[in-house]
């Protein structure tokens, strides 16, 4: 990618993910897969893998399929060892004089298929140094069953299984840091970004992740309107205010080496962020101040420790 | 050539000779020693194949479908819970219609925990889809994986194979082995050209959808069409086989059936024992017989029937116990394969061999005398019993 970011150019490339799938108005799913995929150069093939989710279910319904590229679907928590047997069997294939041209591989998944149930599945996949992609589209929860949380779920957040009641008020526990984890993998490439504004942070790292050899790991966050409880139309303010307040940093560790790729001019306390979203609601009523004031902390210390890494 | 090998390496060896495209390897006893001779090949670069040491069977299965979906060859060996991980991708492998090759060390399930032989893990799987061939000795663990691919790929089957044998009474015993050259080998399995396979450039795939309720049906009855076609397939392949090698196979093995009154029907190595005792008795003048279910997915029902219409009495051992309240697996199917005969012989069931209790040509000499009883007396007595139990009187 020698040339310089042009949202323009990108977006008359032939789309990789066609429109009429089934996902929600105001999901961040389709705008996360169609931004990736936009960074595959154009000549280059893929195979596109999806772990059981929202986006499989809404993608691939038979007869009809969303990809214009080659895809497979397994099961919910194998999605990273299944790309991984894609990219054996092309490497084989390649050694026999098989398979023409280059083939990509890239696995998307989400929160609960790969915080949790796939988390096995992934780890390995990067531990054995398969040439892939595996982006986690993070929705904070288990939407296609209903918004049950997940080790993904933040503190606080309302999920069916983590309802608000008199004694308990949603998700006691904090969101588990899987890009931390991947990073912990040593692999070449992790980083977190983002679809906001002119989507060019998430164009250059999945660019980077496609195109740098070995495992590759984005974790990209992914509003779902449905479980955070959001008018559709507030997808790409949501998503922004997540960047703004710092709840969803955006940073890069190549080889190693950490750099932040975004800091906010001024950035905003987390109830801007908390605030427009039906799953964080009893945060604001009386009495429950220390709520926010916890969830800043945590954010607050996060943030920190992000800094330090990234000497920024 | 003649050799001398256990059964793990004469699958591994086989497995080297087949070439795969790619291996899903993890460790389990008793299937462990094959990945593990098979890592001696990569590693001496005899074979073409990624060797994906994976992090567990659900992951080795995983990368078997996908590697079999992006258009390679793929194996992987296991043995009982590693199948039981395996479990739910075994149904993806069968209905997205992948003909992967899986050799089944066959070992019991944990419940308690027990690392020797009986046939409740590929039992378990028994219902996966999977076309499943059980071997006696070294001898058919070699031939039966190598005759597995071109079963499970023809275009009116496309189904994966389970190739199995007992764990450690076949897998670590070692036998005198007759191998084909390599040669002969992959002129016998042949290219594999698949249709359509992800990695095809001129026309992209996609494989294992969301399939609603308007098509799921249509998909599973294809299935079981293939799961039909693949009986006459089995019998094709095993009659090319005979080309190469001289050696024989069906659905099931007759031992002195021609007119035997008294049967015995059974799976795997306890048919060497079965035979040794069927011949004891011949020698003292009893019509006594095996049948060895070879191929047990899909079952040979009507070839069962025809074989035991002319017996009096049949013992079905069944060497894992279903739990179904009424008798072991093979029984419930050899019961039904029988209810279409106009004269049915006395059928009783024997759960034996549980998590590597062995068993001997006395305890197979027993079951015959019980039949012998119940032939001349007409009384069935208890129909479901386990072998040697201690802990009761001698039911067998």
């Amino acid at each position: 990618m020698s040339k310089v970011y042009n949202l323009k150019r990108e977006v008359e490339k032939p789309a990789r993910l066609t429109g009429g799938h089934r996902l929600c108005a105001g999901c961040g799913a389709g705008v996360v897969v169609s931004g990736v995929l936009r960074a595959l150069d154009q000549e280059d093939r893929a195979v596109v893998v999806n772990a059981t989710s929202c986006l499989e279910v809404s993608t691939f319904m038979y007869p009809y399929t969303a990809y214009m590229d080659s895809y497979i679907h397994s099961a919910f928590e194998n999605s990273a060892a299944t790309c991984s047997g894609v990219e054996a069997a092309y490497k084989a294939l390649q050694r026999r004089g098989q398979v023409e041209g280059t083939v990509k591989f890239i696995t998307f998944a989400g929160d609960g298929g790969t915080y949790d149930i796939g988390f096995q599945s992934l780890s390995g996949a990067m531990e054995r140094g398969h040439d892939m992609v595996y982006v986690c589209y993070d929705n904070e929860a288990y939407m296609n069953t209903g918004i049950q949380r997940s080790s993904s779920t933040p503190a606080f957040a309302r999920t069916t299984t983590t309802p608000v009641g008199s004694a308990v008020k949603g998700k006691k526990q904090n969101k588990k840091d899987l890009t931390e984890i991947l990073v912990a993998h040593n692999i070449p490439y992790v980083a977190q970004t983002a679809p906001i504004g002119n989507f060019k942070d998430l164009h250059t790292k999945s660019h980077k992740a496609i195109y740098t050899e070995g495992p590759c790991f984005l974790n990209i966050l992914s509003p779902c309107p449905r479980g955070w409880d959001y008018p559709m139309e507030k997808l790409a303010q949501i998503t922004k205010l997540a960047v703004d307040t710092c709840v969803w940093p955006l940073y890069e560790v190549e080889e190693g080496v950490w750099h932040l790729s975004y800091r906010p001019k001024k950035k905003l306390a987390v109830d801007e962020f908390l605030r427009p979203q039906g799953r964080f609601s009893h945060m604001f009523q009386k009495g429950n101040e220390w709520m926010i004031e916890e969830a800043q902390a945590y954010v607050d210390q996060k943030w920190e420790r992000l800094l330090e890494h990234t000497g920024a | 050539m003649k050799s001398r090998l256990s059964g793990n390496e004469a699958v591994a060896y086989a497995l080297q000779q087949l070439n795969p495209d790619v291996m899903g390897a993890f460790p389990i006893t008793p299937s462990t020693e094959i990945p593990e001779y098979f890592a001696q090949y990569v590693a001496d670069g005899q074979v073409n194949t990624e060797f994906v040491t994976v992090e567990s069977e659900h992951s080795s299965m995983s990368v078997c479908i996908a590697a079999q979906a992006a258009g390679a060859r793929s194996v992987c060996a296991t043995s009982s819970c590693g199948l039981a991980l395996m479990y739910e991708l075994l149904y993806v492998a069968a209905s997205c219609r992948l003909p992967i090759t899986l050799a089944c060390v066959n070992r019991a399930l944990t419940g308690p925990i027990n690392i020797n032989n009986d046939h409740s893990d590929s039992m378990g799987a028994r219902d996966s889809g999977w076309i499943q061939i059980y071997a006696e000795n070294n001898q058919e663990a070699y031939d039966n994986i190598i005759m597995a691919m071109p079963i499970g790929e023809t275009p009116g089957v496309r189904l994966p194979v389970m190739s199995c044998m007992d764990g450690f009474i076949t897998s670590h015993a070692v036998e005198n082995i007759e191998l084909l050259d390599s040669d002969v080998v992959q002129g016998f399995i042949g290219e594999y050209q698949p249709e359509n396979y992800l990695l095809k450039k001129e026309n992209p795939l996609a494989v294992g959808p969301y399939d609603v309720s308007a098509y799921y049906m249509e998909h599973k009855v294809m299935q079981a069409e293939a799961m039909k076609a693949a009986k006459n397939r089995i019998l094709e392949v095993a009659a090319d086989f005979e080309k190469i090698s001289g050696r024989r196979y069906g659905l099931l093995e007759e031992y002195r059936m021609e007119d035997a009154e008294l049967a015995l029907v059974l799976i795997g190595s306890t048919a060497g024992t079965a035979k040794a005792a069927v011949d004891q008795l011949r020698a003292k003048g009893e019509k006594a017989g095996l049948v060895k279910i070879r191929v047990f997915r899909p079952f040979p029902g009507q070839e069962l029937a025809k074989v035991l219409a002319g017996t009096k009495a049949v013992a079905i051992m069944d060497k894992s116990e279903g739990l179904a309240g009424g008798g072991g697996p093979l029984f419930a199917e050899t019961r039904s394969a029988l209810y279409d005969l106009p004269e049915r012989p006395y059928l009783i069931s024997i759960v034996y061999g549980l998590g590597g209790r062995d068993v001997k040509t006395d305890d197979i000499e027993t079951v015959f005398s019980r039949l012998a009883h119940i032939s001349s007396s007409s009384q069935i007595g208890p129909v479901y019993t386990h072998m040697g139990q201690r802990s009761k009187e001698e039911t067998v």
